[in-house]
């Protein structure tokens, strides 16, 4: 096989793979197979994801540049191709009992997927955007996936209008770069700015890719889709949105901006302090007020966000390495969460007041235990894993000398912490009026409970960090070389 | 000798409480028995480990003893070691905790999780005095918020909520503060080993920040992070404010937890990162804390004196008490730091039983007004006495503990400032009388009141709890010696380089001149 199609084979298998999970949607009858379509594209995603994982070897480019494939993509590739195949089984019974899981769902995700490969092994601009745009189409539909439900289509369309608005931005960027650098590749790219500095219309074209790719992280000021996609959503939707292209988005940013602007450090450090301050801050503060408890998840991704920014401002492997760590602790505590979230019901009805969790920790101490793990996980309260992915992050920002925006991220997960313990209040504090019914499969039950798990035992030296640290060290050095 | 002692007693705690979460089904009497015996049985057998830590230990020698040392995760390395300062602090909390343990048998809501919370926070409070290393210490310093935090709010008063939460979100805010400072000292003396960080000069060099002449540099900033974390923890006037409040709400046990022990991290955080750690700024801010321990003492006592619960009261108390402590740190001299080593360990048993004797009539009478009482003595001999003796003990009686620690610190105190001796003395007045007062009101007199009719005197088991910190109220008041050589070499080789550190800092600045 020729080298370059060799080295792209696991977006192939993926590519086949969704064309093929559609046909046999398509053709294979009907209400049978939306389960088998599931379970058909989680494993699909499995087996890449170990295809990916056991790859070895330096890094290759292929098709002019325009592909690579390195330690950073692969470790990235493989945390997002674990936790969509994750929520896509973890979210299957929720579809299920409501009725709206068809045989799109499953593909629709599969494309996602890909779309975010793409994206973490892009060496251009060009493949960026291609990754990029892959990724959002197939989200901007998902997103509307309850077709017969007003929240839902709200929810898409919304998406789907300020997602265009943010990828014209990202062209528009993408062409200033283009028309000064006279290239489109990362390494032109770099090498121009090595030789002749930045130019006034290259910052412009910067300024414009990181307002477009802080959209797709939703960092504040280009946040505001977040709340009410994640509410107007399906809660399994919702779920996947706040996984895998969280991930996908972060890794674009760091692939971007060390692959093409390495060079031009000063320029974007300080774009990224401010949009990473203010997510902070916008994220502790605007969930405060919230009642939903999935619109109070979207400030918490918000937020998130921030803090993992911190990490990417600082500019350095350091940073990128906290960067890729914060991201994947944040997703299995992500996953934990939402699985627990996809199984509160009452009366056969799904809810998401926080005011409904009261009393849990009477009628399911073991689901409130975990949650109350995850939440002072979230809270980045020590010992548990979420305070190292902080510590991290700042660490980082220290050493690049950042050490105002240490404070900052500091004073804002004081002031995030009070609506994590506001969750633990209700849960432990708050006489339980009306029980919830806890509907969960062992898949649901098994992701909260192993990531709640790994959040409060991740510490102690036997599990020596399931070797997480290590292996975004690793990543983190093949992105900078 | 087993040389992971340190580890084991620190978290054997935590094994409890996983065992009693894993394996305790049911929620009836007798699992909650069982629930009780086991975390006694766990907090005594620590405290027994502790003993034999105690007893290998040589005040004389210097440096760390049972020193561990290992890998961590993420290139962090697991610490631990006690030297003369931190050793006190982990024989009274593994002392106190078997005693709250059996002051809350009465405890009937949530038993297990109580207990389990219980335990939790006993691994945390012994790992900030025992971790030898920054990360491992803010883990622990900070991790003890989460039990404490469910303690108040579960098992509190009426407004345990708002009591929990500014408890959690005040500490925090300190501690986070704390956290950057210690990721800057990381960064400058490349290392988180405390034992290197001792003896590491940091910068101390005036700078310039948006127009702002900070005499003492990075060390002065560093310094006031971790004052607001440990101020914070301490209290220290005018950050207390938590602390009426969490007092007040916390189930009793949790009160003489928080007085007894967790007050004392602040002091001694102070003692093992501030004043070693930023000599030249805290010559600086001496003048500082001196002002607000004198604060604290004159105006909280003047609070304390015109409160109505009587558990607020203690609280207030404590916040004048600690006033000494802060005041005979930054004394930095020997007196003075031995002074408030003394004062942290006294107060510790003082208050912890002043507590656990609001609990015995507040578990009788379910109020804490001071005016729902009167005349306790004519039916509660044994009461009366018993808080006699702790009401002089908080007074400072000669012949109590409390007396030698505000003794100390204030002859300390006064070798360096006159004025804030001055000052402190009068507290010692005001104490006199707010704690003669509340004794008055709540002890003597005749006893007019219906409901105290049929109370009870204190049955045995609240005797046995009472009893071992009589003993050691008065046998530390008696024989200080007892606990002044255990921590005083560590002290005076701590001073040793304070004075060297800030010797040099002089000669610099004496050379620019």
């Amino acid at each position: 096989m020729n080298g370059e199609f060799a080295l792209v084979l696991p977006e192939i298998l993926m590519a086949a793979g969704a064309m093929i999970l559609l046909m046999f949607g398509v053709y294979g009858g009907e209400e049978k197979q939306r389960n088998t379509v599931t379970w058909a594209a989680a494993g699909l995603m499995l087996l890449v994801a170990a295809i990916v994982a056991t790859r070895g070897g330096a890094e290759a480019t292929a098709f002019g540049g325009a592909f690579v494939d390195d330690g950073f993509a692969r470790f990235t590739k493989v945390v997002i191709l674990l936790s969509s195949a994750l929520m896509l089984l973890v979210g299957q019974g929720y579809l299920d009992r409501r009725g709206i899981l068809r045989f799109e769902y499953p593909v629709l995700i599969v494309l996602a997927t890909l779309g975010m490969m793409m994206m973490v092994s892009a060496g251009g601009l060009i493949a960026l955007y291609m990754g990029l745009e892959l990724q959002s189409l197939a989200l901007y539909v998902i997103a509307a996936f309850n077709r017969d439900s007003a929240r839902s289509t709200e929810a898409g369309l919304k998406y789907f209008v300020l997602g265009a608005l943010s990828s014209g931005m990202l062209l528009y960027g993408a062409s200033l770069v283009y028309g000064y650098t006279g290239s489109t590749s990362f390494s032109t790219i770099g090498a121009v700015i090595a030789a002749e500095g930045v130019s006034l219309g290259l910052t412009f074209g910067l300024v414009f890719i990181c307002a477009g790719l802080a959209f797709k992280i939703s960092a504040v000021p280009f946040h505001m889709w977040t709340p009410d996609v994640y509410e107007g959503a399906p809660t399994p939707v919702t779920a996947f949105f706040a996984t895998a292209p969280k991930v996908a988005a972060g890794a674009l940013f760091a692939r971007a901006l060390f692959d093409g602007f390495g060079n031009a450090v000063a320029e974007w450090q300080q774009i990224l302090v401010f949009v990473s301050i203010a997510s902070m801050f916008l994220g502790s503060i605007a969930a405060i007020g919230q009642t939903n408890l999935k619109r109070l998840l979207a400030y918490s991704s918000i937020g998130h966000m921030g803090f993992a920014l911190v990490g990417l401002a600082a500019g350095t492997q350091a940073g990128a390495e906290s960067l890729l760590t914060y991201l994947v602790i944040y997703v299995i505590m992500n996953i934990g969460t939402f699985a627990f979230v996809l199984s509160m019901e009452r009366d056969g009805q799904p809810v998401v007041q926080v005011s409904d969790l009261a009393g849990l920790a009477e009628t399911r101490p073991a689901q409130a235990l975990a949650l109350a793990v995850l939440m002072f996980s979230l809270a980045g309260i020590p010992p548990m894993v979420g305070f190292f992915a902080k510590f991290f992050v700042f660490k980082a920002a220290v050493d690049a000398g950042l050490v105002a925006l240490a404070v900052a991220g500091a004073v804002a997960s004081v002031i995030g912490a009070y609506y994590y313990l506001n969750i633990v209040r209700v849960m432990y504090l708050s006489p339980a009026d009306r029980p919830l019914d806890i509907r969960t499969s062992m898949i649901g039950q098994g992701a909260l409970g192993l990531s709640a798990l790994a959040m409060a035992a991740g510490w102690l030296p036997v599990f020596d960090g399931f070797g997480l640290t290590e292996m975004a060290a690793a990543a983190a050095q093949s992105l900078l070389r | 000798m087993m040389s992971n002692l340190l580890s084991i007693i620190t978290f054997l705690p935590l094994l409890g409480a996983l065992v009693l979460v894993l394996f305790l089904r049911g929620s009836d009497a007798a699992s909650d028995l069982n629930a009780r015996r086991v975390a006694l049985l766990v907090t005594t057998l620590t405290f027994l480990l502790s003993l034999a830590v105690f007893s290998g230990f040589d005040p004389e020698a210097p440096g760390f003893q049972f020193v561990e040392e290992g890998a961590w995760i993420a290139g962090l390395t697991y610490r631990m070691g006690v030297d003369g300062l931190s050793l006190p602090f982990v024989m009274l909390t593994t002392f106190f905790f078997p005693l709250t343990i059996l002051a809350s048998w009465n405890v009937e809501h949530r038993v297990k999780e109580y207990m389990a919370a219980f335990l939790m926070l006993e691994t945390l409070i012994i790992g900030v005095f025992t971790s030898l290393d920054l990360v491992l210490f803010y883990l622990f310093f900070e991790g003890g918020l989460i039990p404490m935090f469910l303690i108040i709010g579960i098992w509190g008063g009426k407004e345990r909520i708002y009591a929990a939460f500014k408890f959690f979100l005040y500490t925090l805010l300190g501690s986070l503060l704390m956290l950057v400072a210690m990721i800057y000292m990381y960064f400058d003396a490349q290392t988180t080993d405390i034992t290197r960080l001792l003896t590491h000069q940091f910068e101390y060099g005036t700078i310039e920040l948006m127009g702002w002449q900070i005499v003492g540099g990075a060390q002065t900033l560093m310094w006031l992070a971790f004052f607001a974390s440990f101020a914070v923890k301490m209290p220290m006037w005018p950050v207390h404010t938590w602390l009426p409040d969490a007092h007040v709400q916390a189930p009793t046990a949790g009160s003489v937890i928080l007085a007894a022990i967790l007050l004392k991290m602040g002091g001694y955080g102070f003692l093992r990162f501030s004043l070693p750690m930023f000599p030249v700024a805290s010559e600086i801010m001496q003048d500082f804390v001196f002002f607000l321990s004198v604060v604290a003492i004159v105006y909280t006592s003047l609070v304390a004196l015109m409160q109505e619960d009587i558990k607020k009261l203690i609280a207030y108390s404590s916040v004048a008490h600690m006033g000494f402590v802060t005041m005979g740190i930054f004394a930095a001299n020997q007196q003075g730091v031995d002074g408030a080593m003394f004062q942290m360990i006294s107060h510790g048993f003082i208050s912890g039983a002043l507590f656990l004797c609001v609990g015995v009539i507040y578990d009788r009478m379910h109020t804490r007004e001071i005016a729902a009482y009167g005349g306790l003595a004519n039916r509660m001999p044994v009461y009366a006495t018993v808080m006699m003796l702790f009401t002089m003990a908080n007074v400072g009686l000669p012949g109590t503990s409390g007396f030698v620690g505000e003794f100390l610190t204030m002859a300390g105190t006064f070798q360096v400032s006159t004025w804030a001796a001055f000052g402190a003395a009068t507290g010692v007045i005001l104490s006199a009388a707010y704690a003669l007062w509340l004794y008055r009101r709540v002890v003597f007199g005749d006893l007019i009141k219906q409901s105290l009719q049929t109370i009870a005197d204190m049955d045995r088991r609240e005797i046995a709890v009472m009893a071992p910190l009589v003993f050691f109220t008065i046998l530390l008041g008696v024989y200080p010696s007892l606990a002044i050589d255990l921590f005083s070499p560590a002290v005076e080789s701590l001073l040793e380089g304070v004075r060297t550190a800030q010797s040099a800092a002089d000669a610099v600045q004496l050379a620019l001149k």
